[in-house]
């Protein structure tokens, strides 16, 4: 019987080895898998590269993982917030390493991963410094940056419901980064409000097919309501 | 002569007016939040939100605040009927593919050739942050810069060239000053409207950048 259900969070991350690249769900605090970052912190996997659109807020979340110094480098589109000061410090100690990327080349870059390909070429940042140094065509009369994939070997991902399959149901704007972050990594683990019997979920109605899922864990929801998504 | 420059609400005003009925528009953070609080209600426009949402709707009640439902900024926002939920990639590929009409966005300089910088000053030190500006500059059917004419230092922010990093090349196509409006267009910089009692020979004796009327 195929379940990729597990009891807690910690059980889903005791196998991150140091040096990982671990995408990171979520856009400021929304999607944000809070308790498997926790989770991260207490496995004590490090010289990590993380990947997410931000680089923490807060003392809590992304920003306990940096300030736990477990972070050897950034890649994300839009660390500088009013918030983000353990981020800040590290990066003007020159304690942490930032690639900084357009926030669709972002995605793209980890769709593409999910997807098997091998780059793509983009208009966005074309002319611009963060195309420095990279390929670049005129197609069709217009120019592309040559962009590659970004590969992970976890992903932590938060969404609404889940089946033991791993089919996944997300809420809202907190779904995302979720369904591309879940297809680009070797490891993909979602920690859900609830975990639902198989065929509850309405096979169209499902966003990230359970094939791209590798662990599931129900942490109850964090947000006040909860209706049926499905 | 003397005159008054427009107030930041009046600028909003007057992008607001200039939205279309139907148009999929982008209000970027910043000065341009200002524009939603005008969308003329006799119009059906429809705003897209990076994060992944089509059909925005007003900020919440503060009892109906979803930490779920936030627009780029990071604040809580709501959903009009007819809206839909999408992840990044998705949201992302609606800009490059030219399905948004317009996109608003903030500006420090903006040449005239509609050379776009908005997103770094490229001081020492800072720490740098893009977001999703490059992406609306370069996917945009068309930009709306909503910015002041001049820095505090009197100097124009409509230049020759773009002295601050790039965010997009040839991309702007319309400028929102508090002392007049353009056009940028192949042929250069033309002024659409200026504020009451500012002459195009004194506005041009502000700009490096020749301006014309009416091409």
């Amino acid at each position: 019987m195929l379940s990729k259900v597990r009891s807690t969070a910690q059980e889903c991350l005791a196998d991150v080895p140091d040096g990982a690249t671990v995408l990171v769900g979520g856009f400021g605090m929304a999607g944000m898998p809070s308790e498997l970052i926790d989770a991260l912190i207490a496995q004590g996997a490090k010289d990590l590269t993380i990947v997410s659109n931000n680089a923490g807020n807060g003392t809590v979340g992304l920003a306990a993982l940096l300030k736990a110094g477990r972070v050897r480098k950034v890649i994300c589109s839009f660390p500088r917030q009013t918030d983000s000061f353990v981020f800040d410090e590290l990066f003007r100690a020159g304690r942490i390493e930032l690639e900084l990327v357009p926030q669709g080349n972002l995605a793209e870059r980890i769709r593409a991963a999910g997807a098997g390909l091998g780059g793509f070429f983009t208009p966005t940042s074309y002319g611009t410094p963060l195309a420095d140094g990279k390929e670049t065509r005129v197609i069709d009369g217009r120019g592309y940056v040559l962009d590659y994939p970004i590969k992970a070997d976890y992903a932590l991902i938060k969404a609404h419901l889940a089946d033991r399959w791993g089919n996944l149901v997300y809420r809202k704007t907190a779904r995302n980064f979720g369904p591309i972050m879940a297809m680009a990594a070797k490891t993909s683990v979602v920690q859900v409000d609830r975990i639902v019997e198989l065929g509850e979920l309405d096979p169209e109605v499902v966003v990230t097919p359970g094939i791209f899922v590798s662990r599931v864990v129900a942490l109850g929801a964090a947000h006040p309501t909860t209706e049926a998504a499905a | 002569m003397t005159y008054v420059p427009w107030t930041r609400e009046e600028i909003a005003k007057t992008i607001a007016d200039d939205i279309w009925d139907g148009a999929i528009v982008n209000i970027g953070i910043g000065m341009p939040e200002m524009v939603a609080g005008f969308l003329p209600a006799d119009k059906e426009i429809i705003l897209h939100s990076e994060n992944g949402l089509l059909g925005m709707g007003p900020a919440p009640a503060a009892d109906a605040v979803d930490p779920e439902l936030i627009n780029a900024g990071k604040q809580p926002t709501t959903v009009l009927p007819g809206a839909c939920f999408f992840d990044h990639a998705t949201s992302f590929a609606m800009m490059r593919s030219g399905r948004l009409d317009i996109a608003i966005m903030g500006a420090f300089q903006v040449s005239e050739h509609g050379d776009l910088a908005n997103w770094s000053t490229g001081k020492p030190g800072a720490i740098p942050a893009v977001g999703g500006a490059m992406d609306l500059a370069a996917g945009a059917r068309q930009v709306f810069v909503m910015m002041d004419l001049l820095t505090k230092k009197g100097e124009s922010k409509l230049v020759p060239e773009c002295t601050y990093p790039l965010t997009g090349l040839a991309c702007v196509t319309r400028i929102y000053t508090d002392l007049a409006v353009f056009d940028v267009t192949p042929k250069g910089v033309s002024v659409r409207a200026r504020v009451e009692g500012l002459s195009l020979d004194a506005l041009q004796g502000l700009v490096p950048v020749r301006l014309a009327e009416g091409i």
